[in-house]
């Protein structure tokens, strides 16, 4: 090798990129579930569309129903994923979960659903059933129904396999009011499982991390858990799923809307050794990672006892731990305590996941 | 992380006890100011990811380096790979972090919004397979990194010629290390008394090239690693020699770095590259700071398959990138920072990367009122 020349160089001082916000077109990352979701929701969406129910900002809309005197949770949730059957679950499953789970997170119990599918031109049939079958199962262990569906086909090319949206409304019983502006200073904070196995599954199953492993999606619909939970202590104030953007982008959110802060232990969040070495590997966040199966539960300190014991009966809660809880002071801010006593921050999602290069 | 989740072997690394015991010596050694170098953006993000730095004592400064090879790549570079990722029948690859880098006018993100193909690759290989299988496309992969990556692009550039593939080609971008810390040592503003070098560029190059260094500056320099307790060992050794009035280059990461390197890999950059003079975004150009492809396989540049021709960069002068790079500054002296420059509307490539020193900040570090 040559010997560079040692001279000092030459430094032109402050200079930097001009930002680009897209603003002006879509891009991958306005669906990644952080802040770019927001904006859009934001700008967009609340801007042209904004209610009183909309701007709830929760995971379903709550509405009174005036003759009855009841309340209704819908929700609707729109499911694109690359592959469509990956490790622990498919598109039909996690279409009818996810929108369980929405309901749910209100305190509802999750009733009826519809569906709506745009399918590829060129799809097997075969596939097809597949996931509509893996659909039907899902129905079943959530106890609801599909009573409304819908179907078109995009020519090839225009979509890719199949695209489905669920909508879903279940019926509030009295006396649970949960939403994520209900977090209160002195409440602990509960997660119901280990952190980031759907978005490792999932992006291993797309063949392209060049390494395999055992982890499995975590796709399951937790209504009757959360049921069981919610029936017994109807004083939670927040459940809510973190799915894309993690825990930490749901825990922001939460922490803005009910303008406390959230201060985790680390050591205490619970994340599979397999996951960990995946996030080690590709320079991923874990607690940025989706879960299609998890529900966070922030209640009165002295309920969380006896909330987890209620959630490790069920199968989906067994690992379910408290991580942290929540303080007035610092509001909207996220903190996480590391093992060595330090603090970091825990901010929004910014864009698309992308892995580090080194 | 906790020791309960941390997969397998790294738990020791992250041992918060063994840890303080190092801190403690810190604390014991250190007497007077010193302003450190972390060269490696890698480190940059463990040190804030833990809170290594709220642990130290007020007199060791933490500089953050120019050691990350997405923030210090070259707009004109990232315009060339935007202009190629625009071309019909093309597919463009690159590391993830590449994408979000903002060029004069658009980043890969909106080039592959506008219908450019631009796939992320893990590893370099990848790209290969994809030109493999689409020989109707040209398939270019953007040849970023430090010498840690430069020897994963050496190798897909000659199994490319291997499979006598004509749809392949880089865009040679990667950047070399000691010439940038000569760079940093003999600027006239330079402030820094000590490197913690790093690990991973040393586990490919060895570290024979320091001690020439640390000599002619007079700068004590610690081969040092990634995990919390790796960092502040290569901090103490760092300490202890400036303490002592020691000049020298030690190794703090000994399972990982010999002083020789890995042979193979420094064959096979030797076969294909050629130092090269670069031009490193926010900081200037550094004289053979690059690696090129040499004489035998200028076929695979994609400078030379595509007719780029001149592009006009502009840069905007909001923020102050270029002095945080040179550890003039730091991320949150910049009026900027977290307010109009977050990681979702940079204004400077140090907020791009997720190893970029302002991410780092924003990320972990933006100061609490605890």
């Amino acid at each position: 090798m040559t010997e560079p020349s040692f001279e000092p160089v030459n430094m032109q001082g402050p200079v930097c990129p001009v930002p680009h916000h897209h603003t002006d077109t879509i891009v991958i990352g306005h669906g990644s579930g952080g802040a770019m979701t927001q904006d859009l929701i934001r700008n967009i969406f609340q801007s042209h569309l904004g209610n009183a129910y909309l701007e709830q900002g929760n995971d379903a809309a709550r509405i009174a129903l005036t003759n009855q005197g009841g309340e209704i949770a819908i929700s609707t949730d729109s499911h694109v994923v690359s592959p469509l059957f990956f490790p622990g679950g498919d598109i039909g499953r996690l279409a009818v979960c996810g929108t369980v789970n929405d309901v749910a997170m209100l305190g509802a119990i999750p009733a009826f659903l519809t569906a709506g599918f745009i399918l590829e031109e060129g799809l097997p049939m075969e596939t097809l059933e597949r996931v509509i079958a893996s659909m039907a199962e899902a129905c079943h262990e959530a106890n609801v129904k599909i009573v409304a569906g819908d179907t078109k086909v995009a020519e090839k090319g225009k979509a890719d396999g199949i695209f489905i949206n669920t909508a879903g409304f279940g019926m509030i019983p009295q006396g649970r009011n949960l939403g994520g502006q209900l977090a209160r200073p002195g409440d602990a904070v509960l997660i119901s499982g280990s952190l980031g196995d759907h978005g490792i599954a999932v992006l291993q199953a797309r063949g392209d991390l060049g390494f395999e492993s055992a982890i499995q999606s975590d796709v399951a619909p937790l209504n009757h858990m959360l049921n069981d939970l919610v029936s017994q202590f109807p004083d939670v104030h927040v459940l809510r799923d973190p799915t894309r953007g993690g825990l930490a982008t749901t825990l922001k959110e939460i922490a803005c809307q009910s303008q406390v802060s959230i201060r985790l232990q680390e050591t205490a969040i619970p994340i599979k050794p397999d996951v960990q070495t995946a996030c080690e590997m590709l320079g991923f966040d874990p607690l940025y990672l989706a879960n299609e199966g998890k529900a966070i539960v922030i209640l009165p300190e002295e309920r969380a006892d006896q909330a987890l014991d209620i959630l490790r009966k069920h199968p989906y809660g067994t690992m379910a731990t408290r991580i942290g809880s929540v303080s007035s002071r610092n509001p909207e801010q996220v903190l996480l305590q590391t093992a060595f006593g330090t603090t970091r921050i825990l901010d929004l999602l910014a864009g698309e996941i992308l892995p580090r290069i080194c | 992380m906790s020791e309960k989740t941390t997969a397998g072997y790294l738990a020791g690394y992250r041992n918060a006890k063994l840890v303080r015991a190092v801190l403690g010596k810190i604390h014991q050694v250190v007497t007077q100011p010193w302003a450190l170098m972390e060269i490696c953006g890698g480190q940059t993000h463990a040190i804030m990811q833990y809170g290594l730095d709220q642990l130290l004592p007020p007199e060791i400064e933490l500089v953050h380096g120019p050691g990350c090879p997405v923030c210090v790549t070259s707009l004109e570079l990232i315009d060339q790979a935007l202009w190629i990722a625009k071309q019909p029948d093309v597919i463009f690859t690159s590391f993830g972090d590449m994408l979000r880098v903002p060029g004069s006018r658009e980043d890969l993100f909106s080039v592959r919004a506008s219908g450019g193909q631009v796939r992320v690759v893990y590893a370099p290989m990848d790209a290969v397979k994809i030109a493999r299988e689409n020989p109707d496309k040209q398939v270019v992969f953007f040849a970023i990194g430090f010498e840690t990556t430069a020897p994963a692009n050496a190798m897909a550039v000659i199994q490319a010629e291997k499979l006598g593939l004509k749809n392949f080609s880089i865009l040679p971008a990667n950047v070399l290390v000691p010439p940038a810390m000569h760079a940093i040592l003999g600027s006239p503003n330079n402030r820094i008394q000590g490197f913690l070098a790093a690990g991973h560029v040393c586990a490919i190059m060895g570290y024979w090239e320091y001690p020439p260094i640390a000599e002619k500056y007079s700068t004590p320099m610690a081969v040092t690693g990634f995990e919390p307790l790796d960092l502040v060992n290569g901090i103490l050794q760092t300490v202890q020699m400036l303490e002592e009035g020691r000049v020298a280059v030690e190794n703090a990461y000994s399972r990982v770095v010999t002083y020789e390197g890995n042979p193979i890999a420094q064959k096979m950059l030797k076969q294909v590259f050629i130092p090269v003079d670069r031009n490193w975004r926010g900081i200037g150009t550094i004289p053979l700071s690059g690696y090129g492809l040499n004489q035998d396989y200028q076929d695979f540049d994609a400078t030379n398959r595509f007719d780029i021709g001149t592009i006009q960069t502009e840069e905007s002068k909001v923020c102050i990138a270029g002095k945080i790079l040179q550890g003039l500054k730091k991320p949150y002296q910049c009026p900027a920072f977290g307010t109009l420059c977050t990681p979702q509307t940079p204004l400077g490539a140090p907020m791009v990367s997720s190893e970029g020193a302002c991410a780092a900040h924003y990320r972990y570090g933006r100061t609490t009122n605890d």
